[in-house]
This record gives C-alpha cells, structure tokens and sequence, in this order.
C-alpha cells in the first residue's frame, strides 16, 4: 500500500505544473478561449513537445506507457489550470479506443497523430434521449457489403467541432435498449453526410450536435466487435470517468485555495472576513469536502486495473458519486464565500465553478452513478 | 502507488482475524453485534485474553510491551478488531496515559503503573472536562495545591468515562492560578478509591449509565504521584489528544454496522418485501457506503504517509478523520433505526454495571443511535475540529 509518487511521476507532475504555470493563467486562458475553435493549437503543441499527448500509448505505438496514475496526474493539472484544450477527448477518450481495440493499422492511422499534436478526435455517443445509459443507442450502422451505412443524430460531442476524426457508437442489431448489438466506429469529421451545429459550453468548452445521414464508412473502420462492444464502451468512459475525477480533484483544490486566499484579504466590519467562524467552517468543510474526493479519485485511479469488469466499475461509479457530492458543495460554497465577486464573469472562481457543475453531470451524474452502486449491492 | 497490501500485510490479517475467531468470547461478541453494553468482567476477560497474546498495548515502544508493527499493521489489526467486532483496549490506559506515562514519566512511574495498564489491574479513567470547562477544556478549576509531600486536590471532573469501574484517574489539574491558563495546570494521577473521592452517575439519554461526575473534596495524594513536571499539565494533555489520530475514525465499526443494516435489511419486511428492496433505502445505504469507503482511503492515505515519513508532521487529511468518522457512525446508526421502524420503540433496562440484556436486541437499535450523539461532541467536538482545520491548515 503505497500512495505516493514515484520519482518518475514526480517529475511529471513538475514538469505539467510548470509547463501550465507559465502558459495559462486566467488572462492567457481568455485569450486562447477567443482563438479559433475555442483553445490554443500553440499550448496543444507545448503539451505533444512534452509528451503528454502520447503519455498513455505503449512504447510500440510510440508513446510513453504511462498508466492510470500520470493520466490522474495530468488531469489533476489540467483542472487547476481549467484548461480548454481536448486531452479527454483527444488522449484519454480517442486514445482509450485505438489502445483497447485498434489494430495495427487503425493505431498506425491515427496515433502519430495524436501524440504530435496534429490530430485531434471527439466522441459522438449521447443522444436524445440516452441520458447516461451507454447501451440506449438508436444511431444505427446498417451492413452494406464490407462497408457500413450509419444514420442517426449525436449531443453535446465534446471537441466535435474541431475534430478531425469522430468516435461514434451506433447500433448494428436490435432495438434502441438492447445491450447487445453495438459496434463503435472511426469516422473522418469530413465525411459525406456528416452535419454539425457547433457551440460553446457553458464551461467555455466547444461541442457540437452531429447529425449522421447516410455516412459510409469501410471495414477500416470498425473499432473493436461491430456487433458486440458495449463492453469496449464501458472500459473506455470508465476511463473517461476516473479522468474527471482528477480534474475535479484539481478544480476544487483551486477552488479552494482561491477561495481562502479572498476570504484572508476580503475586509469587511474592519476586519479579514476569513476571521468569522461561520466562514471559516464552511472553508474547512470544503477542505473534508475536497479531501473525501481526492481519496475517492486515487482509488478510481487504482481500480481502473482491476481485472473484474464488475468491480472496476462499481468503484468508480462510488468515485464519481463522492466527487459529484463534493464538486457541488465546494463549488456552490466557493461562490457564496467570494459574494457578489463570485457573481461575475470577471473573477476566475466562477469559471472553476462551471466547469466543476459540467463535470457533474458528464457521464453519469450522482443519482445515476449512486443507484447503479446501490443495484449493485454496494461496498461492503 | 498501489492500493494493494503486500503478501506479508495479507498474512498479517488473516493470523489477526484467526485470532479473533478463536478467542473472543462469543457472548462478548454478540453483545457487541447487538449494540448492547458489556459488563466490566466481560471486557477485563477478554483484554487480558490479548495481553496475553502480547496486543494488548501493541503500539507502545517495544521495551514496554509493544509490538513494533508497521503502521499498516497497526491499522490492519484495528480494523479487524472493530469489524470483528471485540470490544477495544480500554482508551484510557492504553492510548491515554500510557503513552504519556512512557514518555514524560520517571522510571519508577513506568515500573510501577504501565504493566498493570497493559493488563487492565488498574482499570484507569480520565479527568479533563469539568462542567465549566468543556470545548473550553484550559479553563478547568479543579485545584491541587502543595503541601508537603502531598497534593490536596479540591474540585470536580464530569462525562468521566466509566468511572464506575475505575482503580485510577489521570487528572488535569490546576496549580499556578497566576498563569496563563494552559501554562498553570498539571497531570496527576491517583487512585480512585482515595479518601474525598466521589462518583456520581450521569444517565445519558440512551437510558444508560457510561459517564459520571466525579468530585474531589481534599484528596490527598502522594506528591510523587505528578507525572513530568509541574505546570506541563496542558502539553501531556496536548501530546495525549493527538495521539491516536487514525483510530477516530472508527472505519471498522462502520463497516460492521453496514453489514449488519444489510443482514437486517433483508430479512425485515416493508411493503411486502425485505425493505433492502426499496429504491429509496438502498440508495441511502449506497450513499453511506460511499462516503465510508473515502474515508476508509483517506485514513489509508493518512497510514502510509505515518509509515513512511514517520508521525512528527501529522498530514492535513487527517483532521477529515473524526469529522466524516463520527457523521458515517451516527448515519449507521439511524439506518438501523430506518430499518427496524416502529419496533425501535420498546425500551430496555440497564444494570446497576452498565449492562443491558434483559430484552429483544431490537431494543438496543434506537439506545445506539441515541447514544452515538456523542461521537461528534466528544474528542473536541466537530467544530472544535473545523477551527483546528480552518487555523492549522487552511491558515485563517
């Protein structure tokens, strides 16, 4: 038992540190907010120079073979610098499709691409009315010779507006709920029938609608079985979740300490208002708050590797649910203890707070990951 | 990083929890289960039973009986220990003044009272509180003035722990009035059965009998009975409240309760069927379970970190301990009492020793949830513990 970093991790987490130390404080992230699409292609690159676009590929793919541990210690970066760029989509998404079912070749394609920073992906799965079942998909992929014709519509793809290559599920068999029948394909963003409606979210990200008539795509692009990958599915936005929660872990310690910082030199009555007792109670139950979530994100981060599918995923269901309960109550109180600063667009704290409130409700939210641990029998 | 405990640590509980299963009493146990009070010789028995074994002091230094375990091992045996469950060292000798004994006491002292600690001959108790001086604990009154060789010790203590039973006390006790308070007060300990000692019992709201005033009216006491030096009261005090930071938690009750809430929870019915059924119970249960698992992590964090870069700078997660430790314990136990519903009402009596046993156990779910009240008010309250975080960690 053992939850401290190696030396290698050490010098990973020094080096992202740094590295968004001096590229994105709040008036440079507004600037790469402005920039076309949303975030900065030039802090995009910094991070591929340092190899953290290729962190979590093998050395045979040409990355790095890290594993669950640098991509929460990324992660846990990125949220304390409220980073806009796509490393979930792009890395931690994208990239957990090409390592669990790529082929040689699919990996050969788009790799490279990933790790020098010169692609990016997006993951097109929600739909209408989905919510967060991975199963409930209407987006169909009907055989057509070797190829496949996929029709449907997908929400909120995150990066789906600059994407070059899109990940999308769609249903090869059965009815809309069926948990069998679903396959998982590459799509090129260019492809004839594919539609976007683009726009940023509430967080200052970008996402877009995509609309899928008729797009053909080949054999090439199948990802995994076509008519079985749910299991695939669920690997992968595990993974996705066990990221959020790192970067929720680094948004509240920000959060926190913004918070604590104002409420030292905020002076009201004559005095600090971090002097009163009611406040500094609310900013230590932020701290129980942030901590519980911290433990919960490392032990995501550990189950990840568990080899049972069942208990992999029931951990970090219950990660995710502590993070959700945590993410609210750090983030509402960071705005009530900064008062009417917390208010506006102007001061960073409600930035963090935005985004901490979307990653709630991104791949399950509390209730839905707390019944789904409950249906499970629990914990203990 | 890795979560995982190493063959050895894996060893190490199975040979704890053998242990377990072959020597606690099972009687001791089932009262344990089912929340009941356990009479003095029902906890003396099985204390001595472990001291035996040599656990009964197990994180003492070694020259005084320890074990030299790890901290994960420390930890390991605590948690089995509680979800097992049999009944805990008693605090008060083990943890409490032990520990100060060895460490700020004369080599007399340590010949004379740690052995008889470690195998409960002297069964102790603790005077800090006083009706005057509660979370406020440095203002206490109670005086022990100088005279001659002796101490004459005037006052009174309150919420003392089972004094009932009690050989001695370790008492805080003030001796310089002209100094700043914490600077005027000293640790003595003496006997219980001394002349001018009174024990008065306090029925707590759950109908038991677990805490007691206590009044001093000149007791004398043998000078030498002073423990390190005079008006260094307030720092043993200190040392001794900061000592057992990771078992507050109390994870392995927790968990006990959970599987016992399930055990019940499926065989009391609601709505034609075992209430674990309901959505609604279950997702609180869930909910419970969540919040314990973090806890259980961040007291493992808090493990590793004493294991490997010793205790000296305690690690700010640990005051999440007796914070979110006590609110799990408290939610236990009003989960029980949601299972059992209307059958929560009936009320048992307590013996004159503080046992109970008359009645169905369903009789001791709402006693428990009464009586566990007191985990967020006792140990420096829980908001005691959040002005600890705000000014030692956060810095306000």
């Amino acid at each position: 038992m053992d939850f401290d970093l190696s030396e290698e991790q050490r010098l990973l987490k020094e080096s992202i540190d740094g590295l968004l130390t001096d590229s994105y404080d709040f008036e440079q992230r507004k600037k790469y907010m402005a920039e076309k699409g949303g975030w900065s292609k030039t802090v995009w690159l910094k991070l591929a120079e340092q190899g953290l676009l290729g962190l979590p590929f093998s050395e045979a793919d040409g990355g790095f073979g890290g594993g669950g541990v640098e991509t929460m210690i990324v992660m846990e970066a990125l949220g304390k610098a409220l980073v806009l760029e796509p490393y979930l989509a792009t890395v931690v998404i994208g990239g957990g499709f090409l390592r669990h079912a790529g082929t040689d070749a699919q990996k050969a394609a788009h790799v490279p691409g990933i790790i020098d920073g010169s692609k990016t992906l997006a993951f097109a799965q929600l739909e209408k009315n989905s919510r967060y079942d991975l199963f409930d998909v209407a987006t169909t992929a009907k055989k057509k010779g070797d190829a496949y014709v996929i029709d449907g519509e997908k929400f909120v793809v995150l990066n789906g507006e600059n994407a070059d290559t899109l990940i999308v599920t769609a249903r090869t068999k059965g009815d809309r709920r069926d948990k069998s029948g679903i396959g998982v394909f590459l799509v090129p963003a260019n492809a004839k029938g594919v539609a976007k409606k683009s726009y940023p979210t509430q967080d200052g990200l970008h996402a877009a609608d995509i609309t899928f008539t008729g797009v053909e795509v080949g054999p090439d692009a199948v990802l995994g079985n076509p008519e079985d990958s749910l299991a695939l599915i669920e690997r992968v936005v595990d993974e996705a979740r066990v990221a959020l929660c790192a970067e929720a872990v680094g948004l509240m310690d920000e959060s926190l300490k913004t918070t604590v910082e104002y409420i030292k030199t905020r002076k009201q009555f004559g005095v600090a208002i971090g002097s009163f007792q009611s406040l500094q109670h609310r900013a230590s139950d932020m701290f129980v708050a942030t901590e519980q979530a911290r433990s919960m994100s490392m032990f995501a981060t550990m189950a990840n590797d568990f080899e049972d599918a069942k208990e992999r995923s029931n951990a970090i269901a219950a990660a995710k649910v502590q993070i959700g309960k945590s993410l609210k109550f750090v983030g509402q109180q960071s705005i009530q203890l900064h008062g009417g600063i917390g208010m506006t667009m102007e001061a960073k704290i409600g930035h963090y707070f935005k985004r901490l409130t979307m990653i709630e409700n991104t791949f399950g939210d509390t209730d839905y990951h707390q019944r789904r641990v409950a249906d499970a029998g629990g914990l203990i | 990083m890795d979560l995982a405990f190493t063959r050895e640590e894996q060893a190490f509980r199975d040979e704890v929890r053998q242990f377990f299963r072959d020597n606690v009493p099972p009687d001791t146990r089932r009262k344990l289960v089912e929340g009941r009070h356990l009479s003095k010789d029902e906890m003396v028995t099985w204390w001595r039973i472990l001291n035996k074994k040599g656990w009964g002091v197990s994180h003492w230094p070694k020259e005084y009986g320890g074990t030299g375990w790890t901290s994960v091992q420390h930890y390991i045996f605590n948690e089995e220990l509680q979800s097992y469950p049999a009944p805990q060292p008693l605090a008060f000798g083990v943890s409490m003044v032990g520990p100060v004994i060895y460490t700020f006491g004369n080599e007399e002292q340590k010949k004379k009272y740690l052995p008889r600690i470690a195998n409960v001959d002297d069964w102790w108790c603790q005077g800090f509180s006083e009706p005057g001086s509660g979370s406020d604990l440095a203002s206490l009154k109670t005086k022990a003035e100088r005279r001659g060789d002796k101490w004459i010790i005037n006052g009174q203590k309150t919420w003392t722990t089972l004094a009932q039973h009690a050989d001695m006390i370790f008492c805080l006790c003030r001796t310089d009035n002209n100094a700043k308070k914490q600077m005027g007060i000293s640790f003595i300990v003496f006997s219980m059965k001394s002349k001018g000692v009174t024990v008065r019992p306090i029925q707590t709201i759950d109908g038991g009998r677990e805490v007691n005033e206590v009044f001093f009216d000149d007791v004398e006491v043998p000078y030498e009975n002073l423990i390190g030096e005079e008006n260094k009261g307030w720092d043993y005090a200190k040392f001794l409240l900061g000592n057992e930071r990771t078992g507050i938690a109390r994870v392995g009750v927790s968990k006990e309760r959970i599987r016992r809430i399930k055990d019940l929870a499926s065989k009391v019915e609601s709505a034609g069927k075992p209430i674990i059924q309901d959505p609604a119970f279950r997702e609180k249960l869930a909910a419970c379970e969540i919040e314990l698992k973090a806890l259980e992590l961040t007291q493992l964090r808090v493990v590793a970190d004493e294991g490997k870069h010793g205790k000296g700078k305690p690690n700010p997660a640990s005051s999440v301990l007796k914070i979110k430790g006590s609110e799990i314990q408290q939610t236990t136990t009003e989960l029980l009492m949601e299972v059992i519903g209307p059958f929560a009402a009936p009320y048992d009596v307590h013996g004159d020793d503080g046992s109970n046993e008359a009645m169905d156990w369903t009789a001791q779910i709402a006693p428990s949830y009464f009586n566990n009240r007191k985990v967020s008010i006792y140990g420096g309250s829980n908001e005691i513990q959040r002005n600890i975080i705000a000014k030692a960690v956060l810095g306000l």
